[in-house]
């Protein structure tokens, strides 16, 4: 029983995975197949080595923010239709501090905590005293707060384009035959360092546990004495701050900084955390690598997916995987008792 | 004798109605057409989401697959319009139950961003399919209506499908709708057919906004483009379904009218009308108004109508 609780804490492994046709170890195999295949083509073609880097990088954006989306899931079991906007702003912020004379570095660190206050002041003012009578409410006041940060973005700064100094420069690696901007490196590791940094968070420190408790078993955690509405509060400062990377490093990769920044992220980041099984915070990293790579390459080698049909592919892929595995390729199968 | 108070309040509504295109300038009238436009789409929205509690976030996407409909057919062979909107009606019916059945397998989130997605996707297809479906210049309807004609028939096409809304709903079919809403495995034990019943939901209601869509782009000069049919447009429903209350039919009228009237209102105001002011005043009042009144304007009513009877 104890090993079953923590891998439910985890969300990582599917305790029914009996029951479905897919268990964990066929998704290990494919994901490492698909590493592997990459790898390959990486080594035969400098062309397709680009793609996978660069592929990789986006994905690594969409991965962050629906790394976001499923932490709010876990702590509210909403979906945050605003999340987007929200990165959005504070991208914007970071690029009014950055106009106040603060460099690059201070202001992406000054903005991660006002992504951190913002997120739960939301949480605790509009969320929470909707949340306990209608959870639909609560949706429809995210998608109103997605309208009302779009508004009072354009009405503060315009609509027009914005720039905003490189992070990473304009340096290329030339690495056997192939060039890679180091631009789409950073991306990677910056958010892969963030991801990490929250795992870390909540695997081995006592907040980390207190915020997992409160997420899976409300009642009991509240019982052994965590603060669960803090717990929650927090858990949507960190969804906010996961958001503010991914916008953050959603500029360098558009190279402009304008109020849609985050829409079309915002959809595959939602594909990825269904991808994921909405529950996993792994899966949805996982999802978002996934998503960005394969989409990159389709574009580029199937010539009947033009960019027009993108979108729309990457959500049949979508709703292909829900009906194979309609709780996602990391979900927990639930069994519900009568 | 039940239905009286009912039936008076609907007559009134109606004369209201009636009497408008006589007293509002050709603008207003125009204003009241788009109400009666969303009037459609947030009832048949209700009837899947409110009634069978199947969330939909892709009710843009048959209200896409409606206009186009209408466009295509009048460009191409000058069909009557209320022909085209029966068109539309039926041709959304049966997309409705074709999306219906793979929903079959979802429930709750995965089900919304399932249908988030056919919002995102559909308006795609006219930029791969230009030739038919005239990419992204959009498609011309051969003619297009005056302002009063579109009042007219928004508002004749809202009465027809308002009270068939309400006989479907209140007899078996909605007896099965609510009992699936409510719990699915009772509703199975009970002898629902659950495919049968969800499907048949998805397809009214995709039939509906199908008919709001086909009014739609009628409304806009009879052109249809993709970007009319954006994802702000799915999600505009689902807030208008909401601000009306789900599982009831009395909200939607005001479901509609804020969803139609707020931005137009708001724009016109001064300081606010400028830039993007409106969006500012539209986000806030659908936060505010879910924060006062998360069960809609349906519930207002019904706790104004249990305060009245105690």
């Amino acid at each position: 029983m104890a090993t079953a609780e923590t891998s439910r804490l985890e969300g990582l492994r599917s305790r029914g995975a009996a029951l479905g046709g897919f268990g964990p170890a066929a998704i290990s195999v494919l994901l490492v197949a698909a590493a592997a295949a990459l790898l390959v083509g990486s080594l035969r073609s400098s062309t397709f080595a680009q793609l996978t880097v660069q592929g990789l990088a986006l994905g690594s954006v969409y991965g962050s923010l629906a790394l976001a989306l499923v932490l709010v899931y876990r702590a509210s079991h909403i979906v945050n239709f605003a999340q987007g906007e929200l990165a959005m702003a504070t991208t914007y912020v970071a690029y009014q501090l950055i106009q106040w004379g603060l460099s690059y570095w201070e202001a992406f660190f000054a903005t991660l905590g006002i992504a951190f206050v913002l997120g739960t002041v939301l949480e605790v003012g509009l969320i929470r005293p909707v949340l306990h009578r209608s959870a639909i409410a609560a949706v429809i006041v995210t998608v109103g707060l997605f309208i009302l940060i779009d508004g009072v973005v354009t009405w503060i700064w315009g609509g027009d384009f914005k720039f905003m100094p490189s992070p990473f420069g304009t340096t290329i690696y030339h690495v056997g035959g192939v060039s890679i901007a180091r631009l789409y490196f950073g991306i990677l590791v910056v958010v892969l360092i963030s991801v990490l940094l929250v795992w870390a968070l909540f695997r081995f420190t006592k907040l980390g546990l207190g915020m997992r408790a409160a997420a899976l078993r409300p009642a009991e955690a509240a019982l052994v004495g965590i603060r669960v509405d803090r717990m929650l509060a927090i858990g949507w400062g960190l969804a906010a701050v996961l958001g503010a990377v991914a916008g953050l490093m959603a500029e360098p990769s558009q190279y402009v900084l304008e109020p849609t920044l985050m829409q079309p992220i915002l959809v595959y980041a939602f594909a990825a955390a269904v991808l994921g099984g909405l529950e996993s915070p792994a899966g949805a990293v996982v999802g978002g690598l996934a998503l960005g790579v394969s989409l990159n390459l389709i574009v580029q080698y199937v010539p009947a997916i033009t960019s027009e049909l993108q979108l729309p592919f990457a959500f049949a892929v979508l709703l292909a995987v829900l009906l194979i595995k309609p709780s996602g390729l990391f979900g927990r199968r639930t069994v519900r008792r009568v | 004798m039940r239905y009286l108070p009912a039936l008076g309040s609907l007559v009134a509504v109606g004369a209201v109605l009636a009497a408008l295109p006589f007293l509002l300038s050709a603008y207003h009238v125009a204003l009241a057409a788009q109400v009666g436009i969303f009037f459609i789409a947030v009832l048949g929205l209700n009837i899947l989401t409110g009634y069978t509690g199947q969330i939909s976030i892709g009710h843009g996407a048959f209200m896409a697959i409606g206009g186009y409909t209408t466009a295509v057919l009048s460009r191409d062979h000058h069909t009557n319009l209320v022909l085209t909107m029966i068109a539309a009606f039926a041709i959304c019916l049966v997309f409705g139950v074709l999306v219906g059945l793979p929903a079959l397998r979802l429930s709750g989130v995965y089900l919304a961003l399932a249908t988030f997605a056919l919002a995102i996707s559909v308006p795609q297809l006219p930029l791969k399919w230009s030739k038919f479906l005239g990419g992204r210049d959009g498609v011309q309807t051969a003619t297009t209506p005056s302002h009063v004609w579109l009042y007219a028939a928004a508002w004749t096409a809202s009465a027809i499908l308002f009270v068939l809304a309400w006989l479907i709903l209140r007899g078996r079919v909605g007896r099965a709708f609510r009992a699936v809403r409510d719990s699915e495995i009772a509703a199975v034990a009970s002898g629902v057919e659950l495919p049968l019943y969800k499907t048949l939901a998805f397809g009214i209601s995709a039939a509906y906004a199908g008919i709001a869509g086909s009014l739609f782009v009628l409304a806009t000069n009879g052109f249809a483009a993709p970007d009319e049919f954006g994802v702000v447009l799915s999600l505009e429903l689902l807030i208008g379904a909401a601000v009306a209350g789900l599982g009831s039919l009395w909200g939607i009228l005001a479901g509609a009218a804020f969803i139609g009237l707020l931005p137009t209102v708001s724009s016109s105001v001064p300081v606010i009308g400028s830039a993007h002011g409106q969006d500012v005043v539209f986000g806030a009042a659908v936060v505010l108004v879910m924060l006062l009144i998360p069960d809609g304007f349906a519930g207002l009513v019904a706790r104004v109508r249990r305060l009245a009877g105690a």
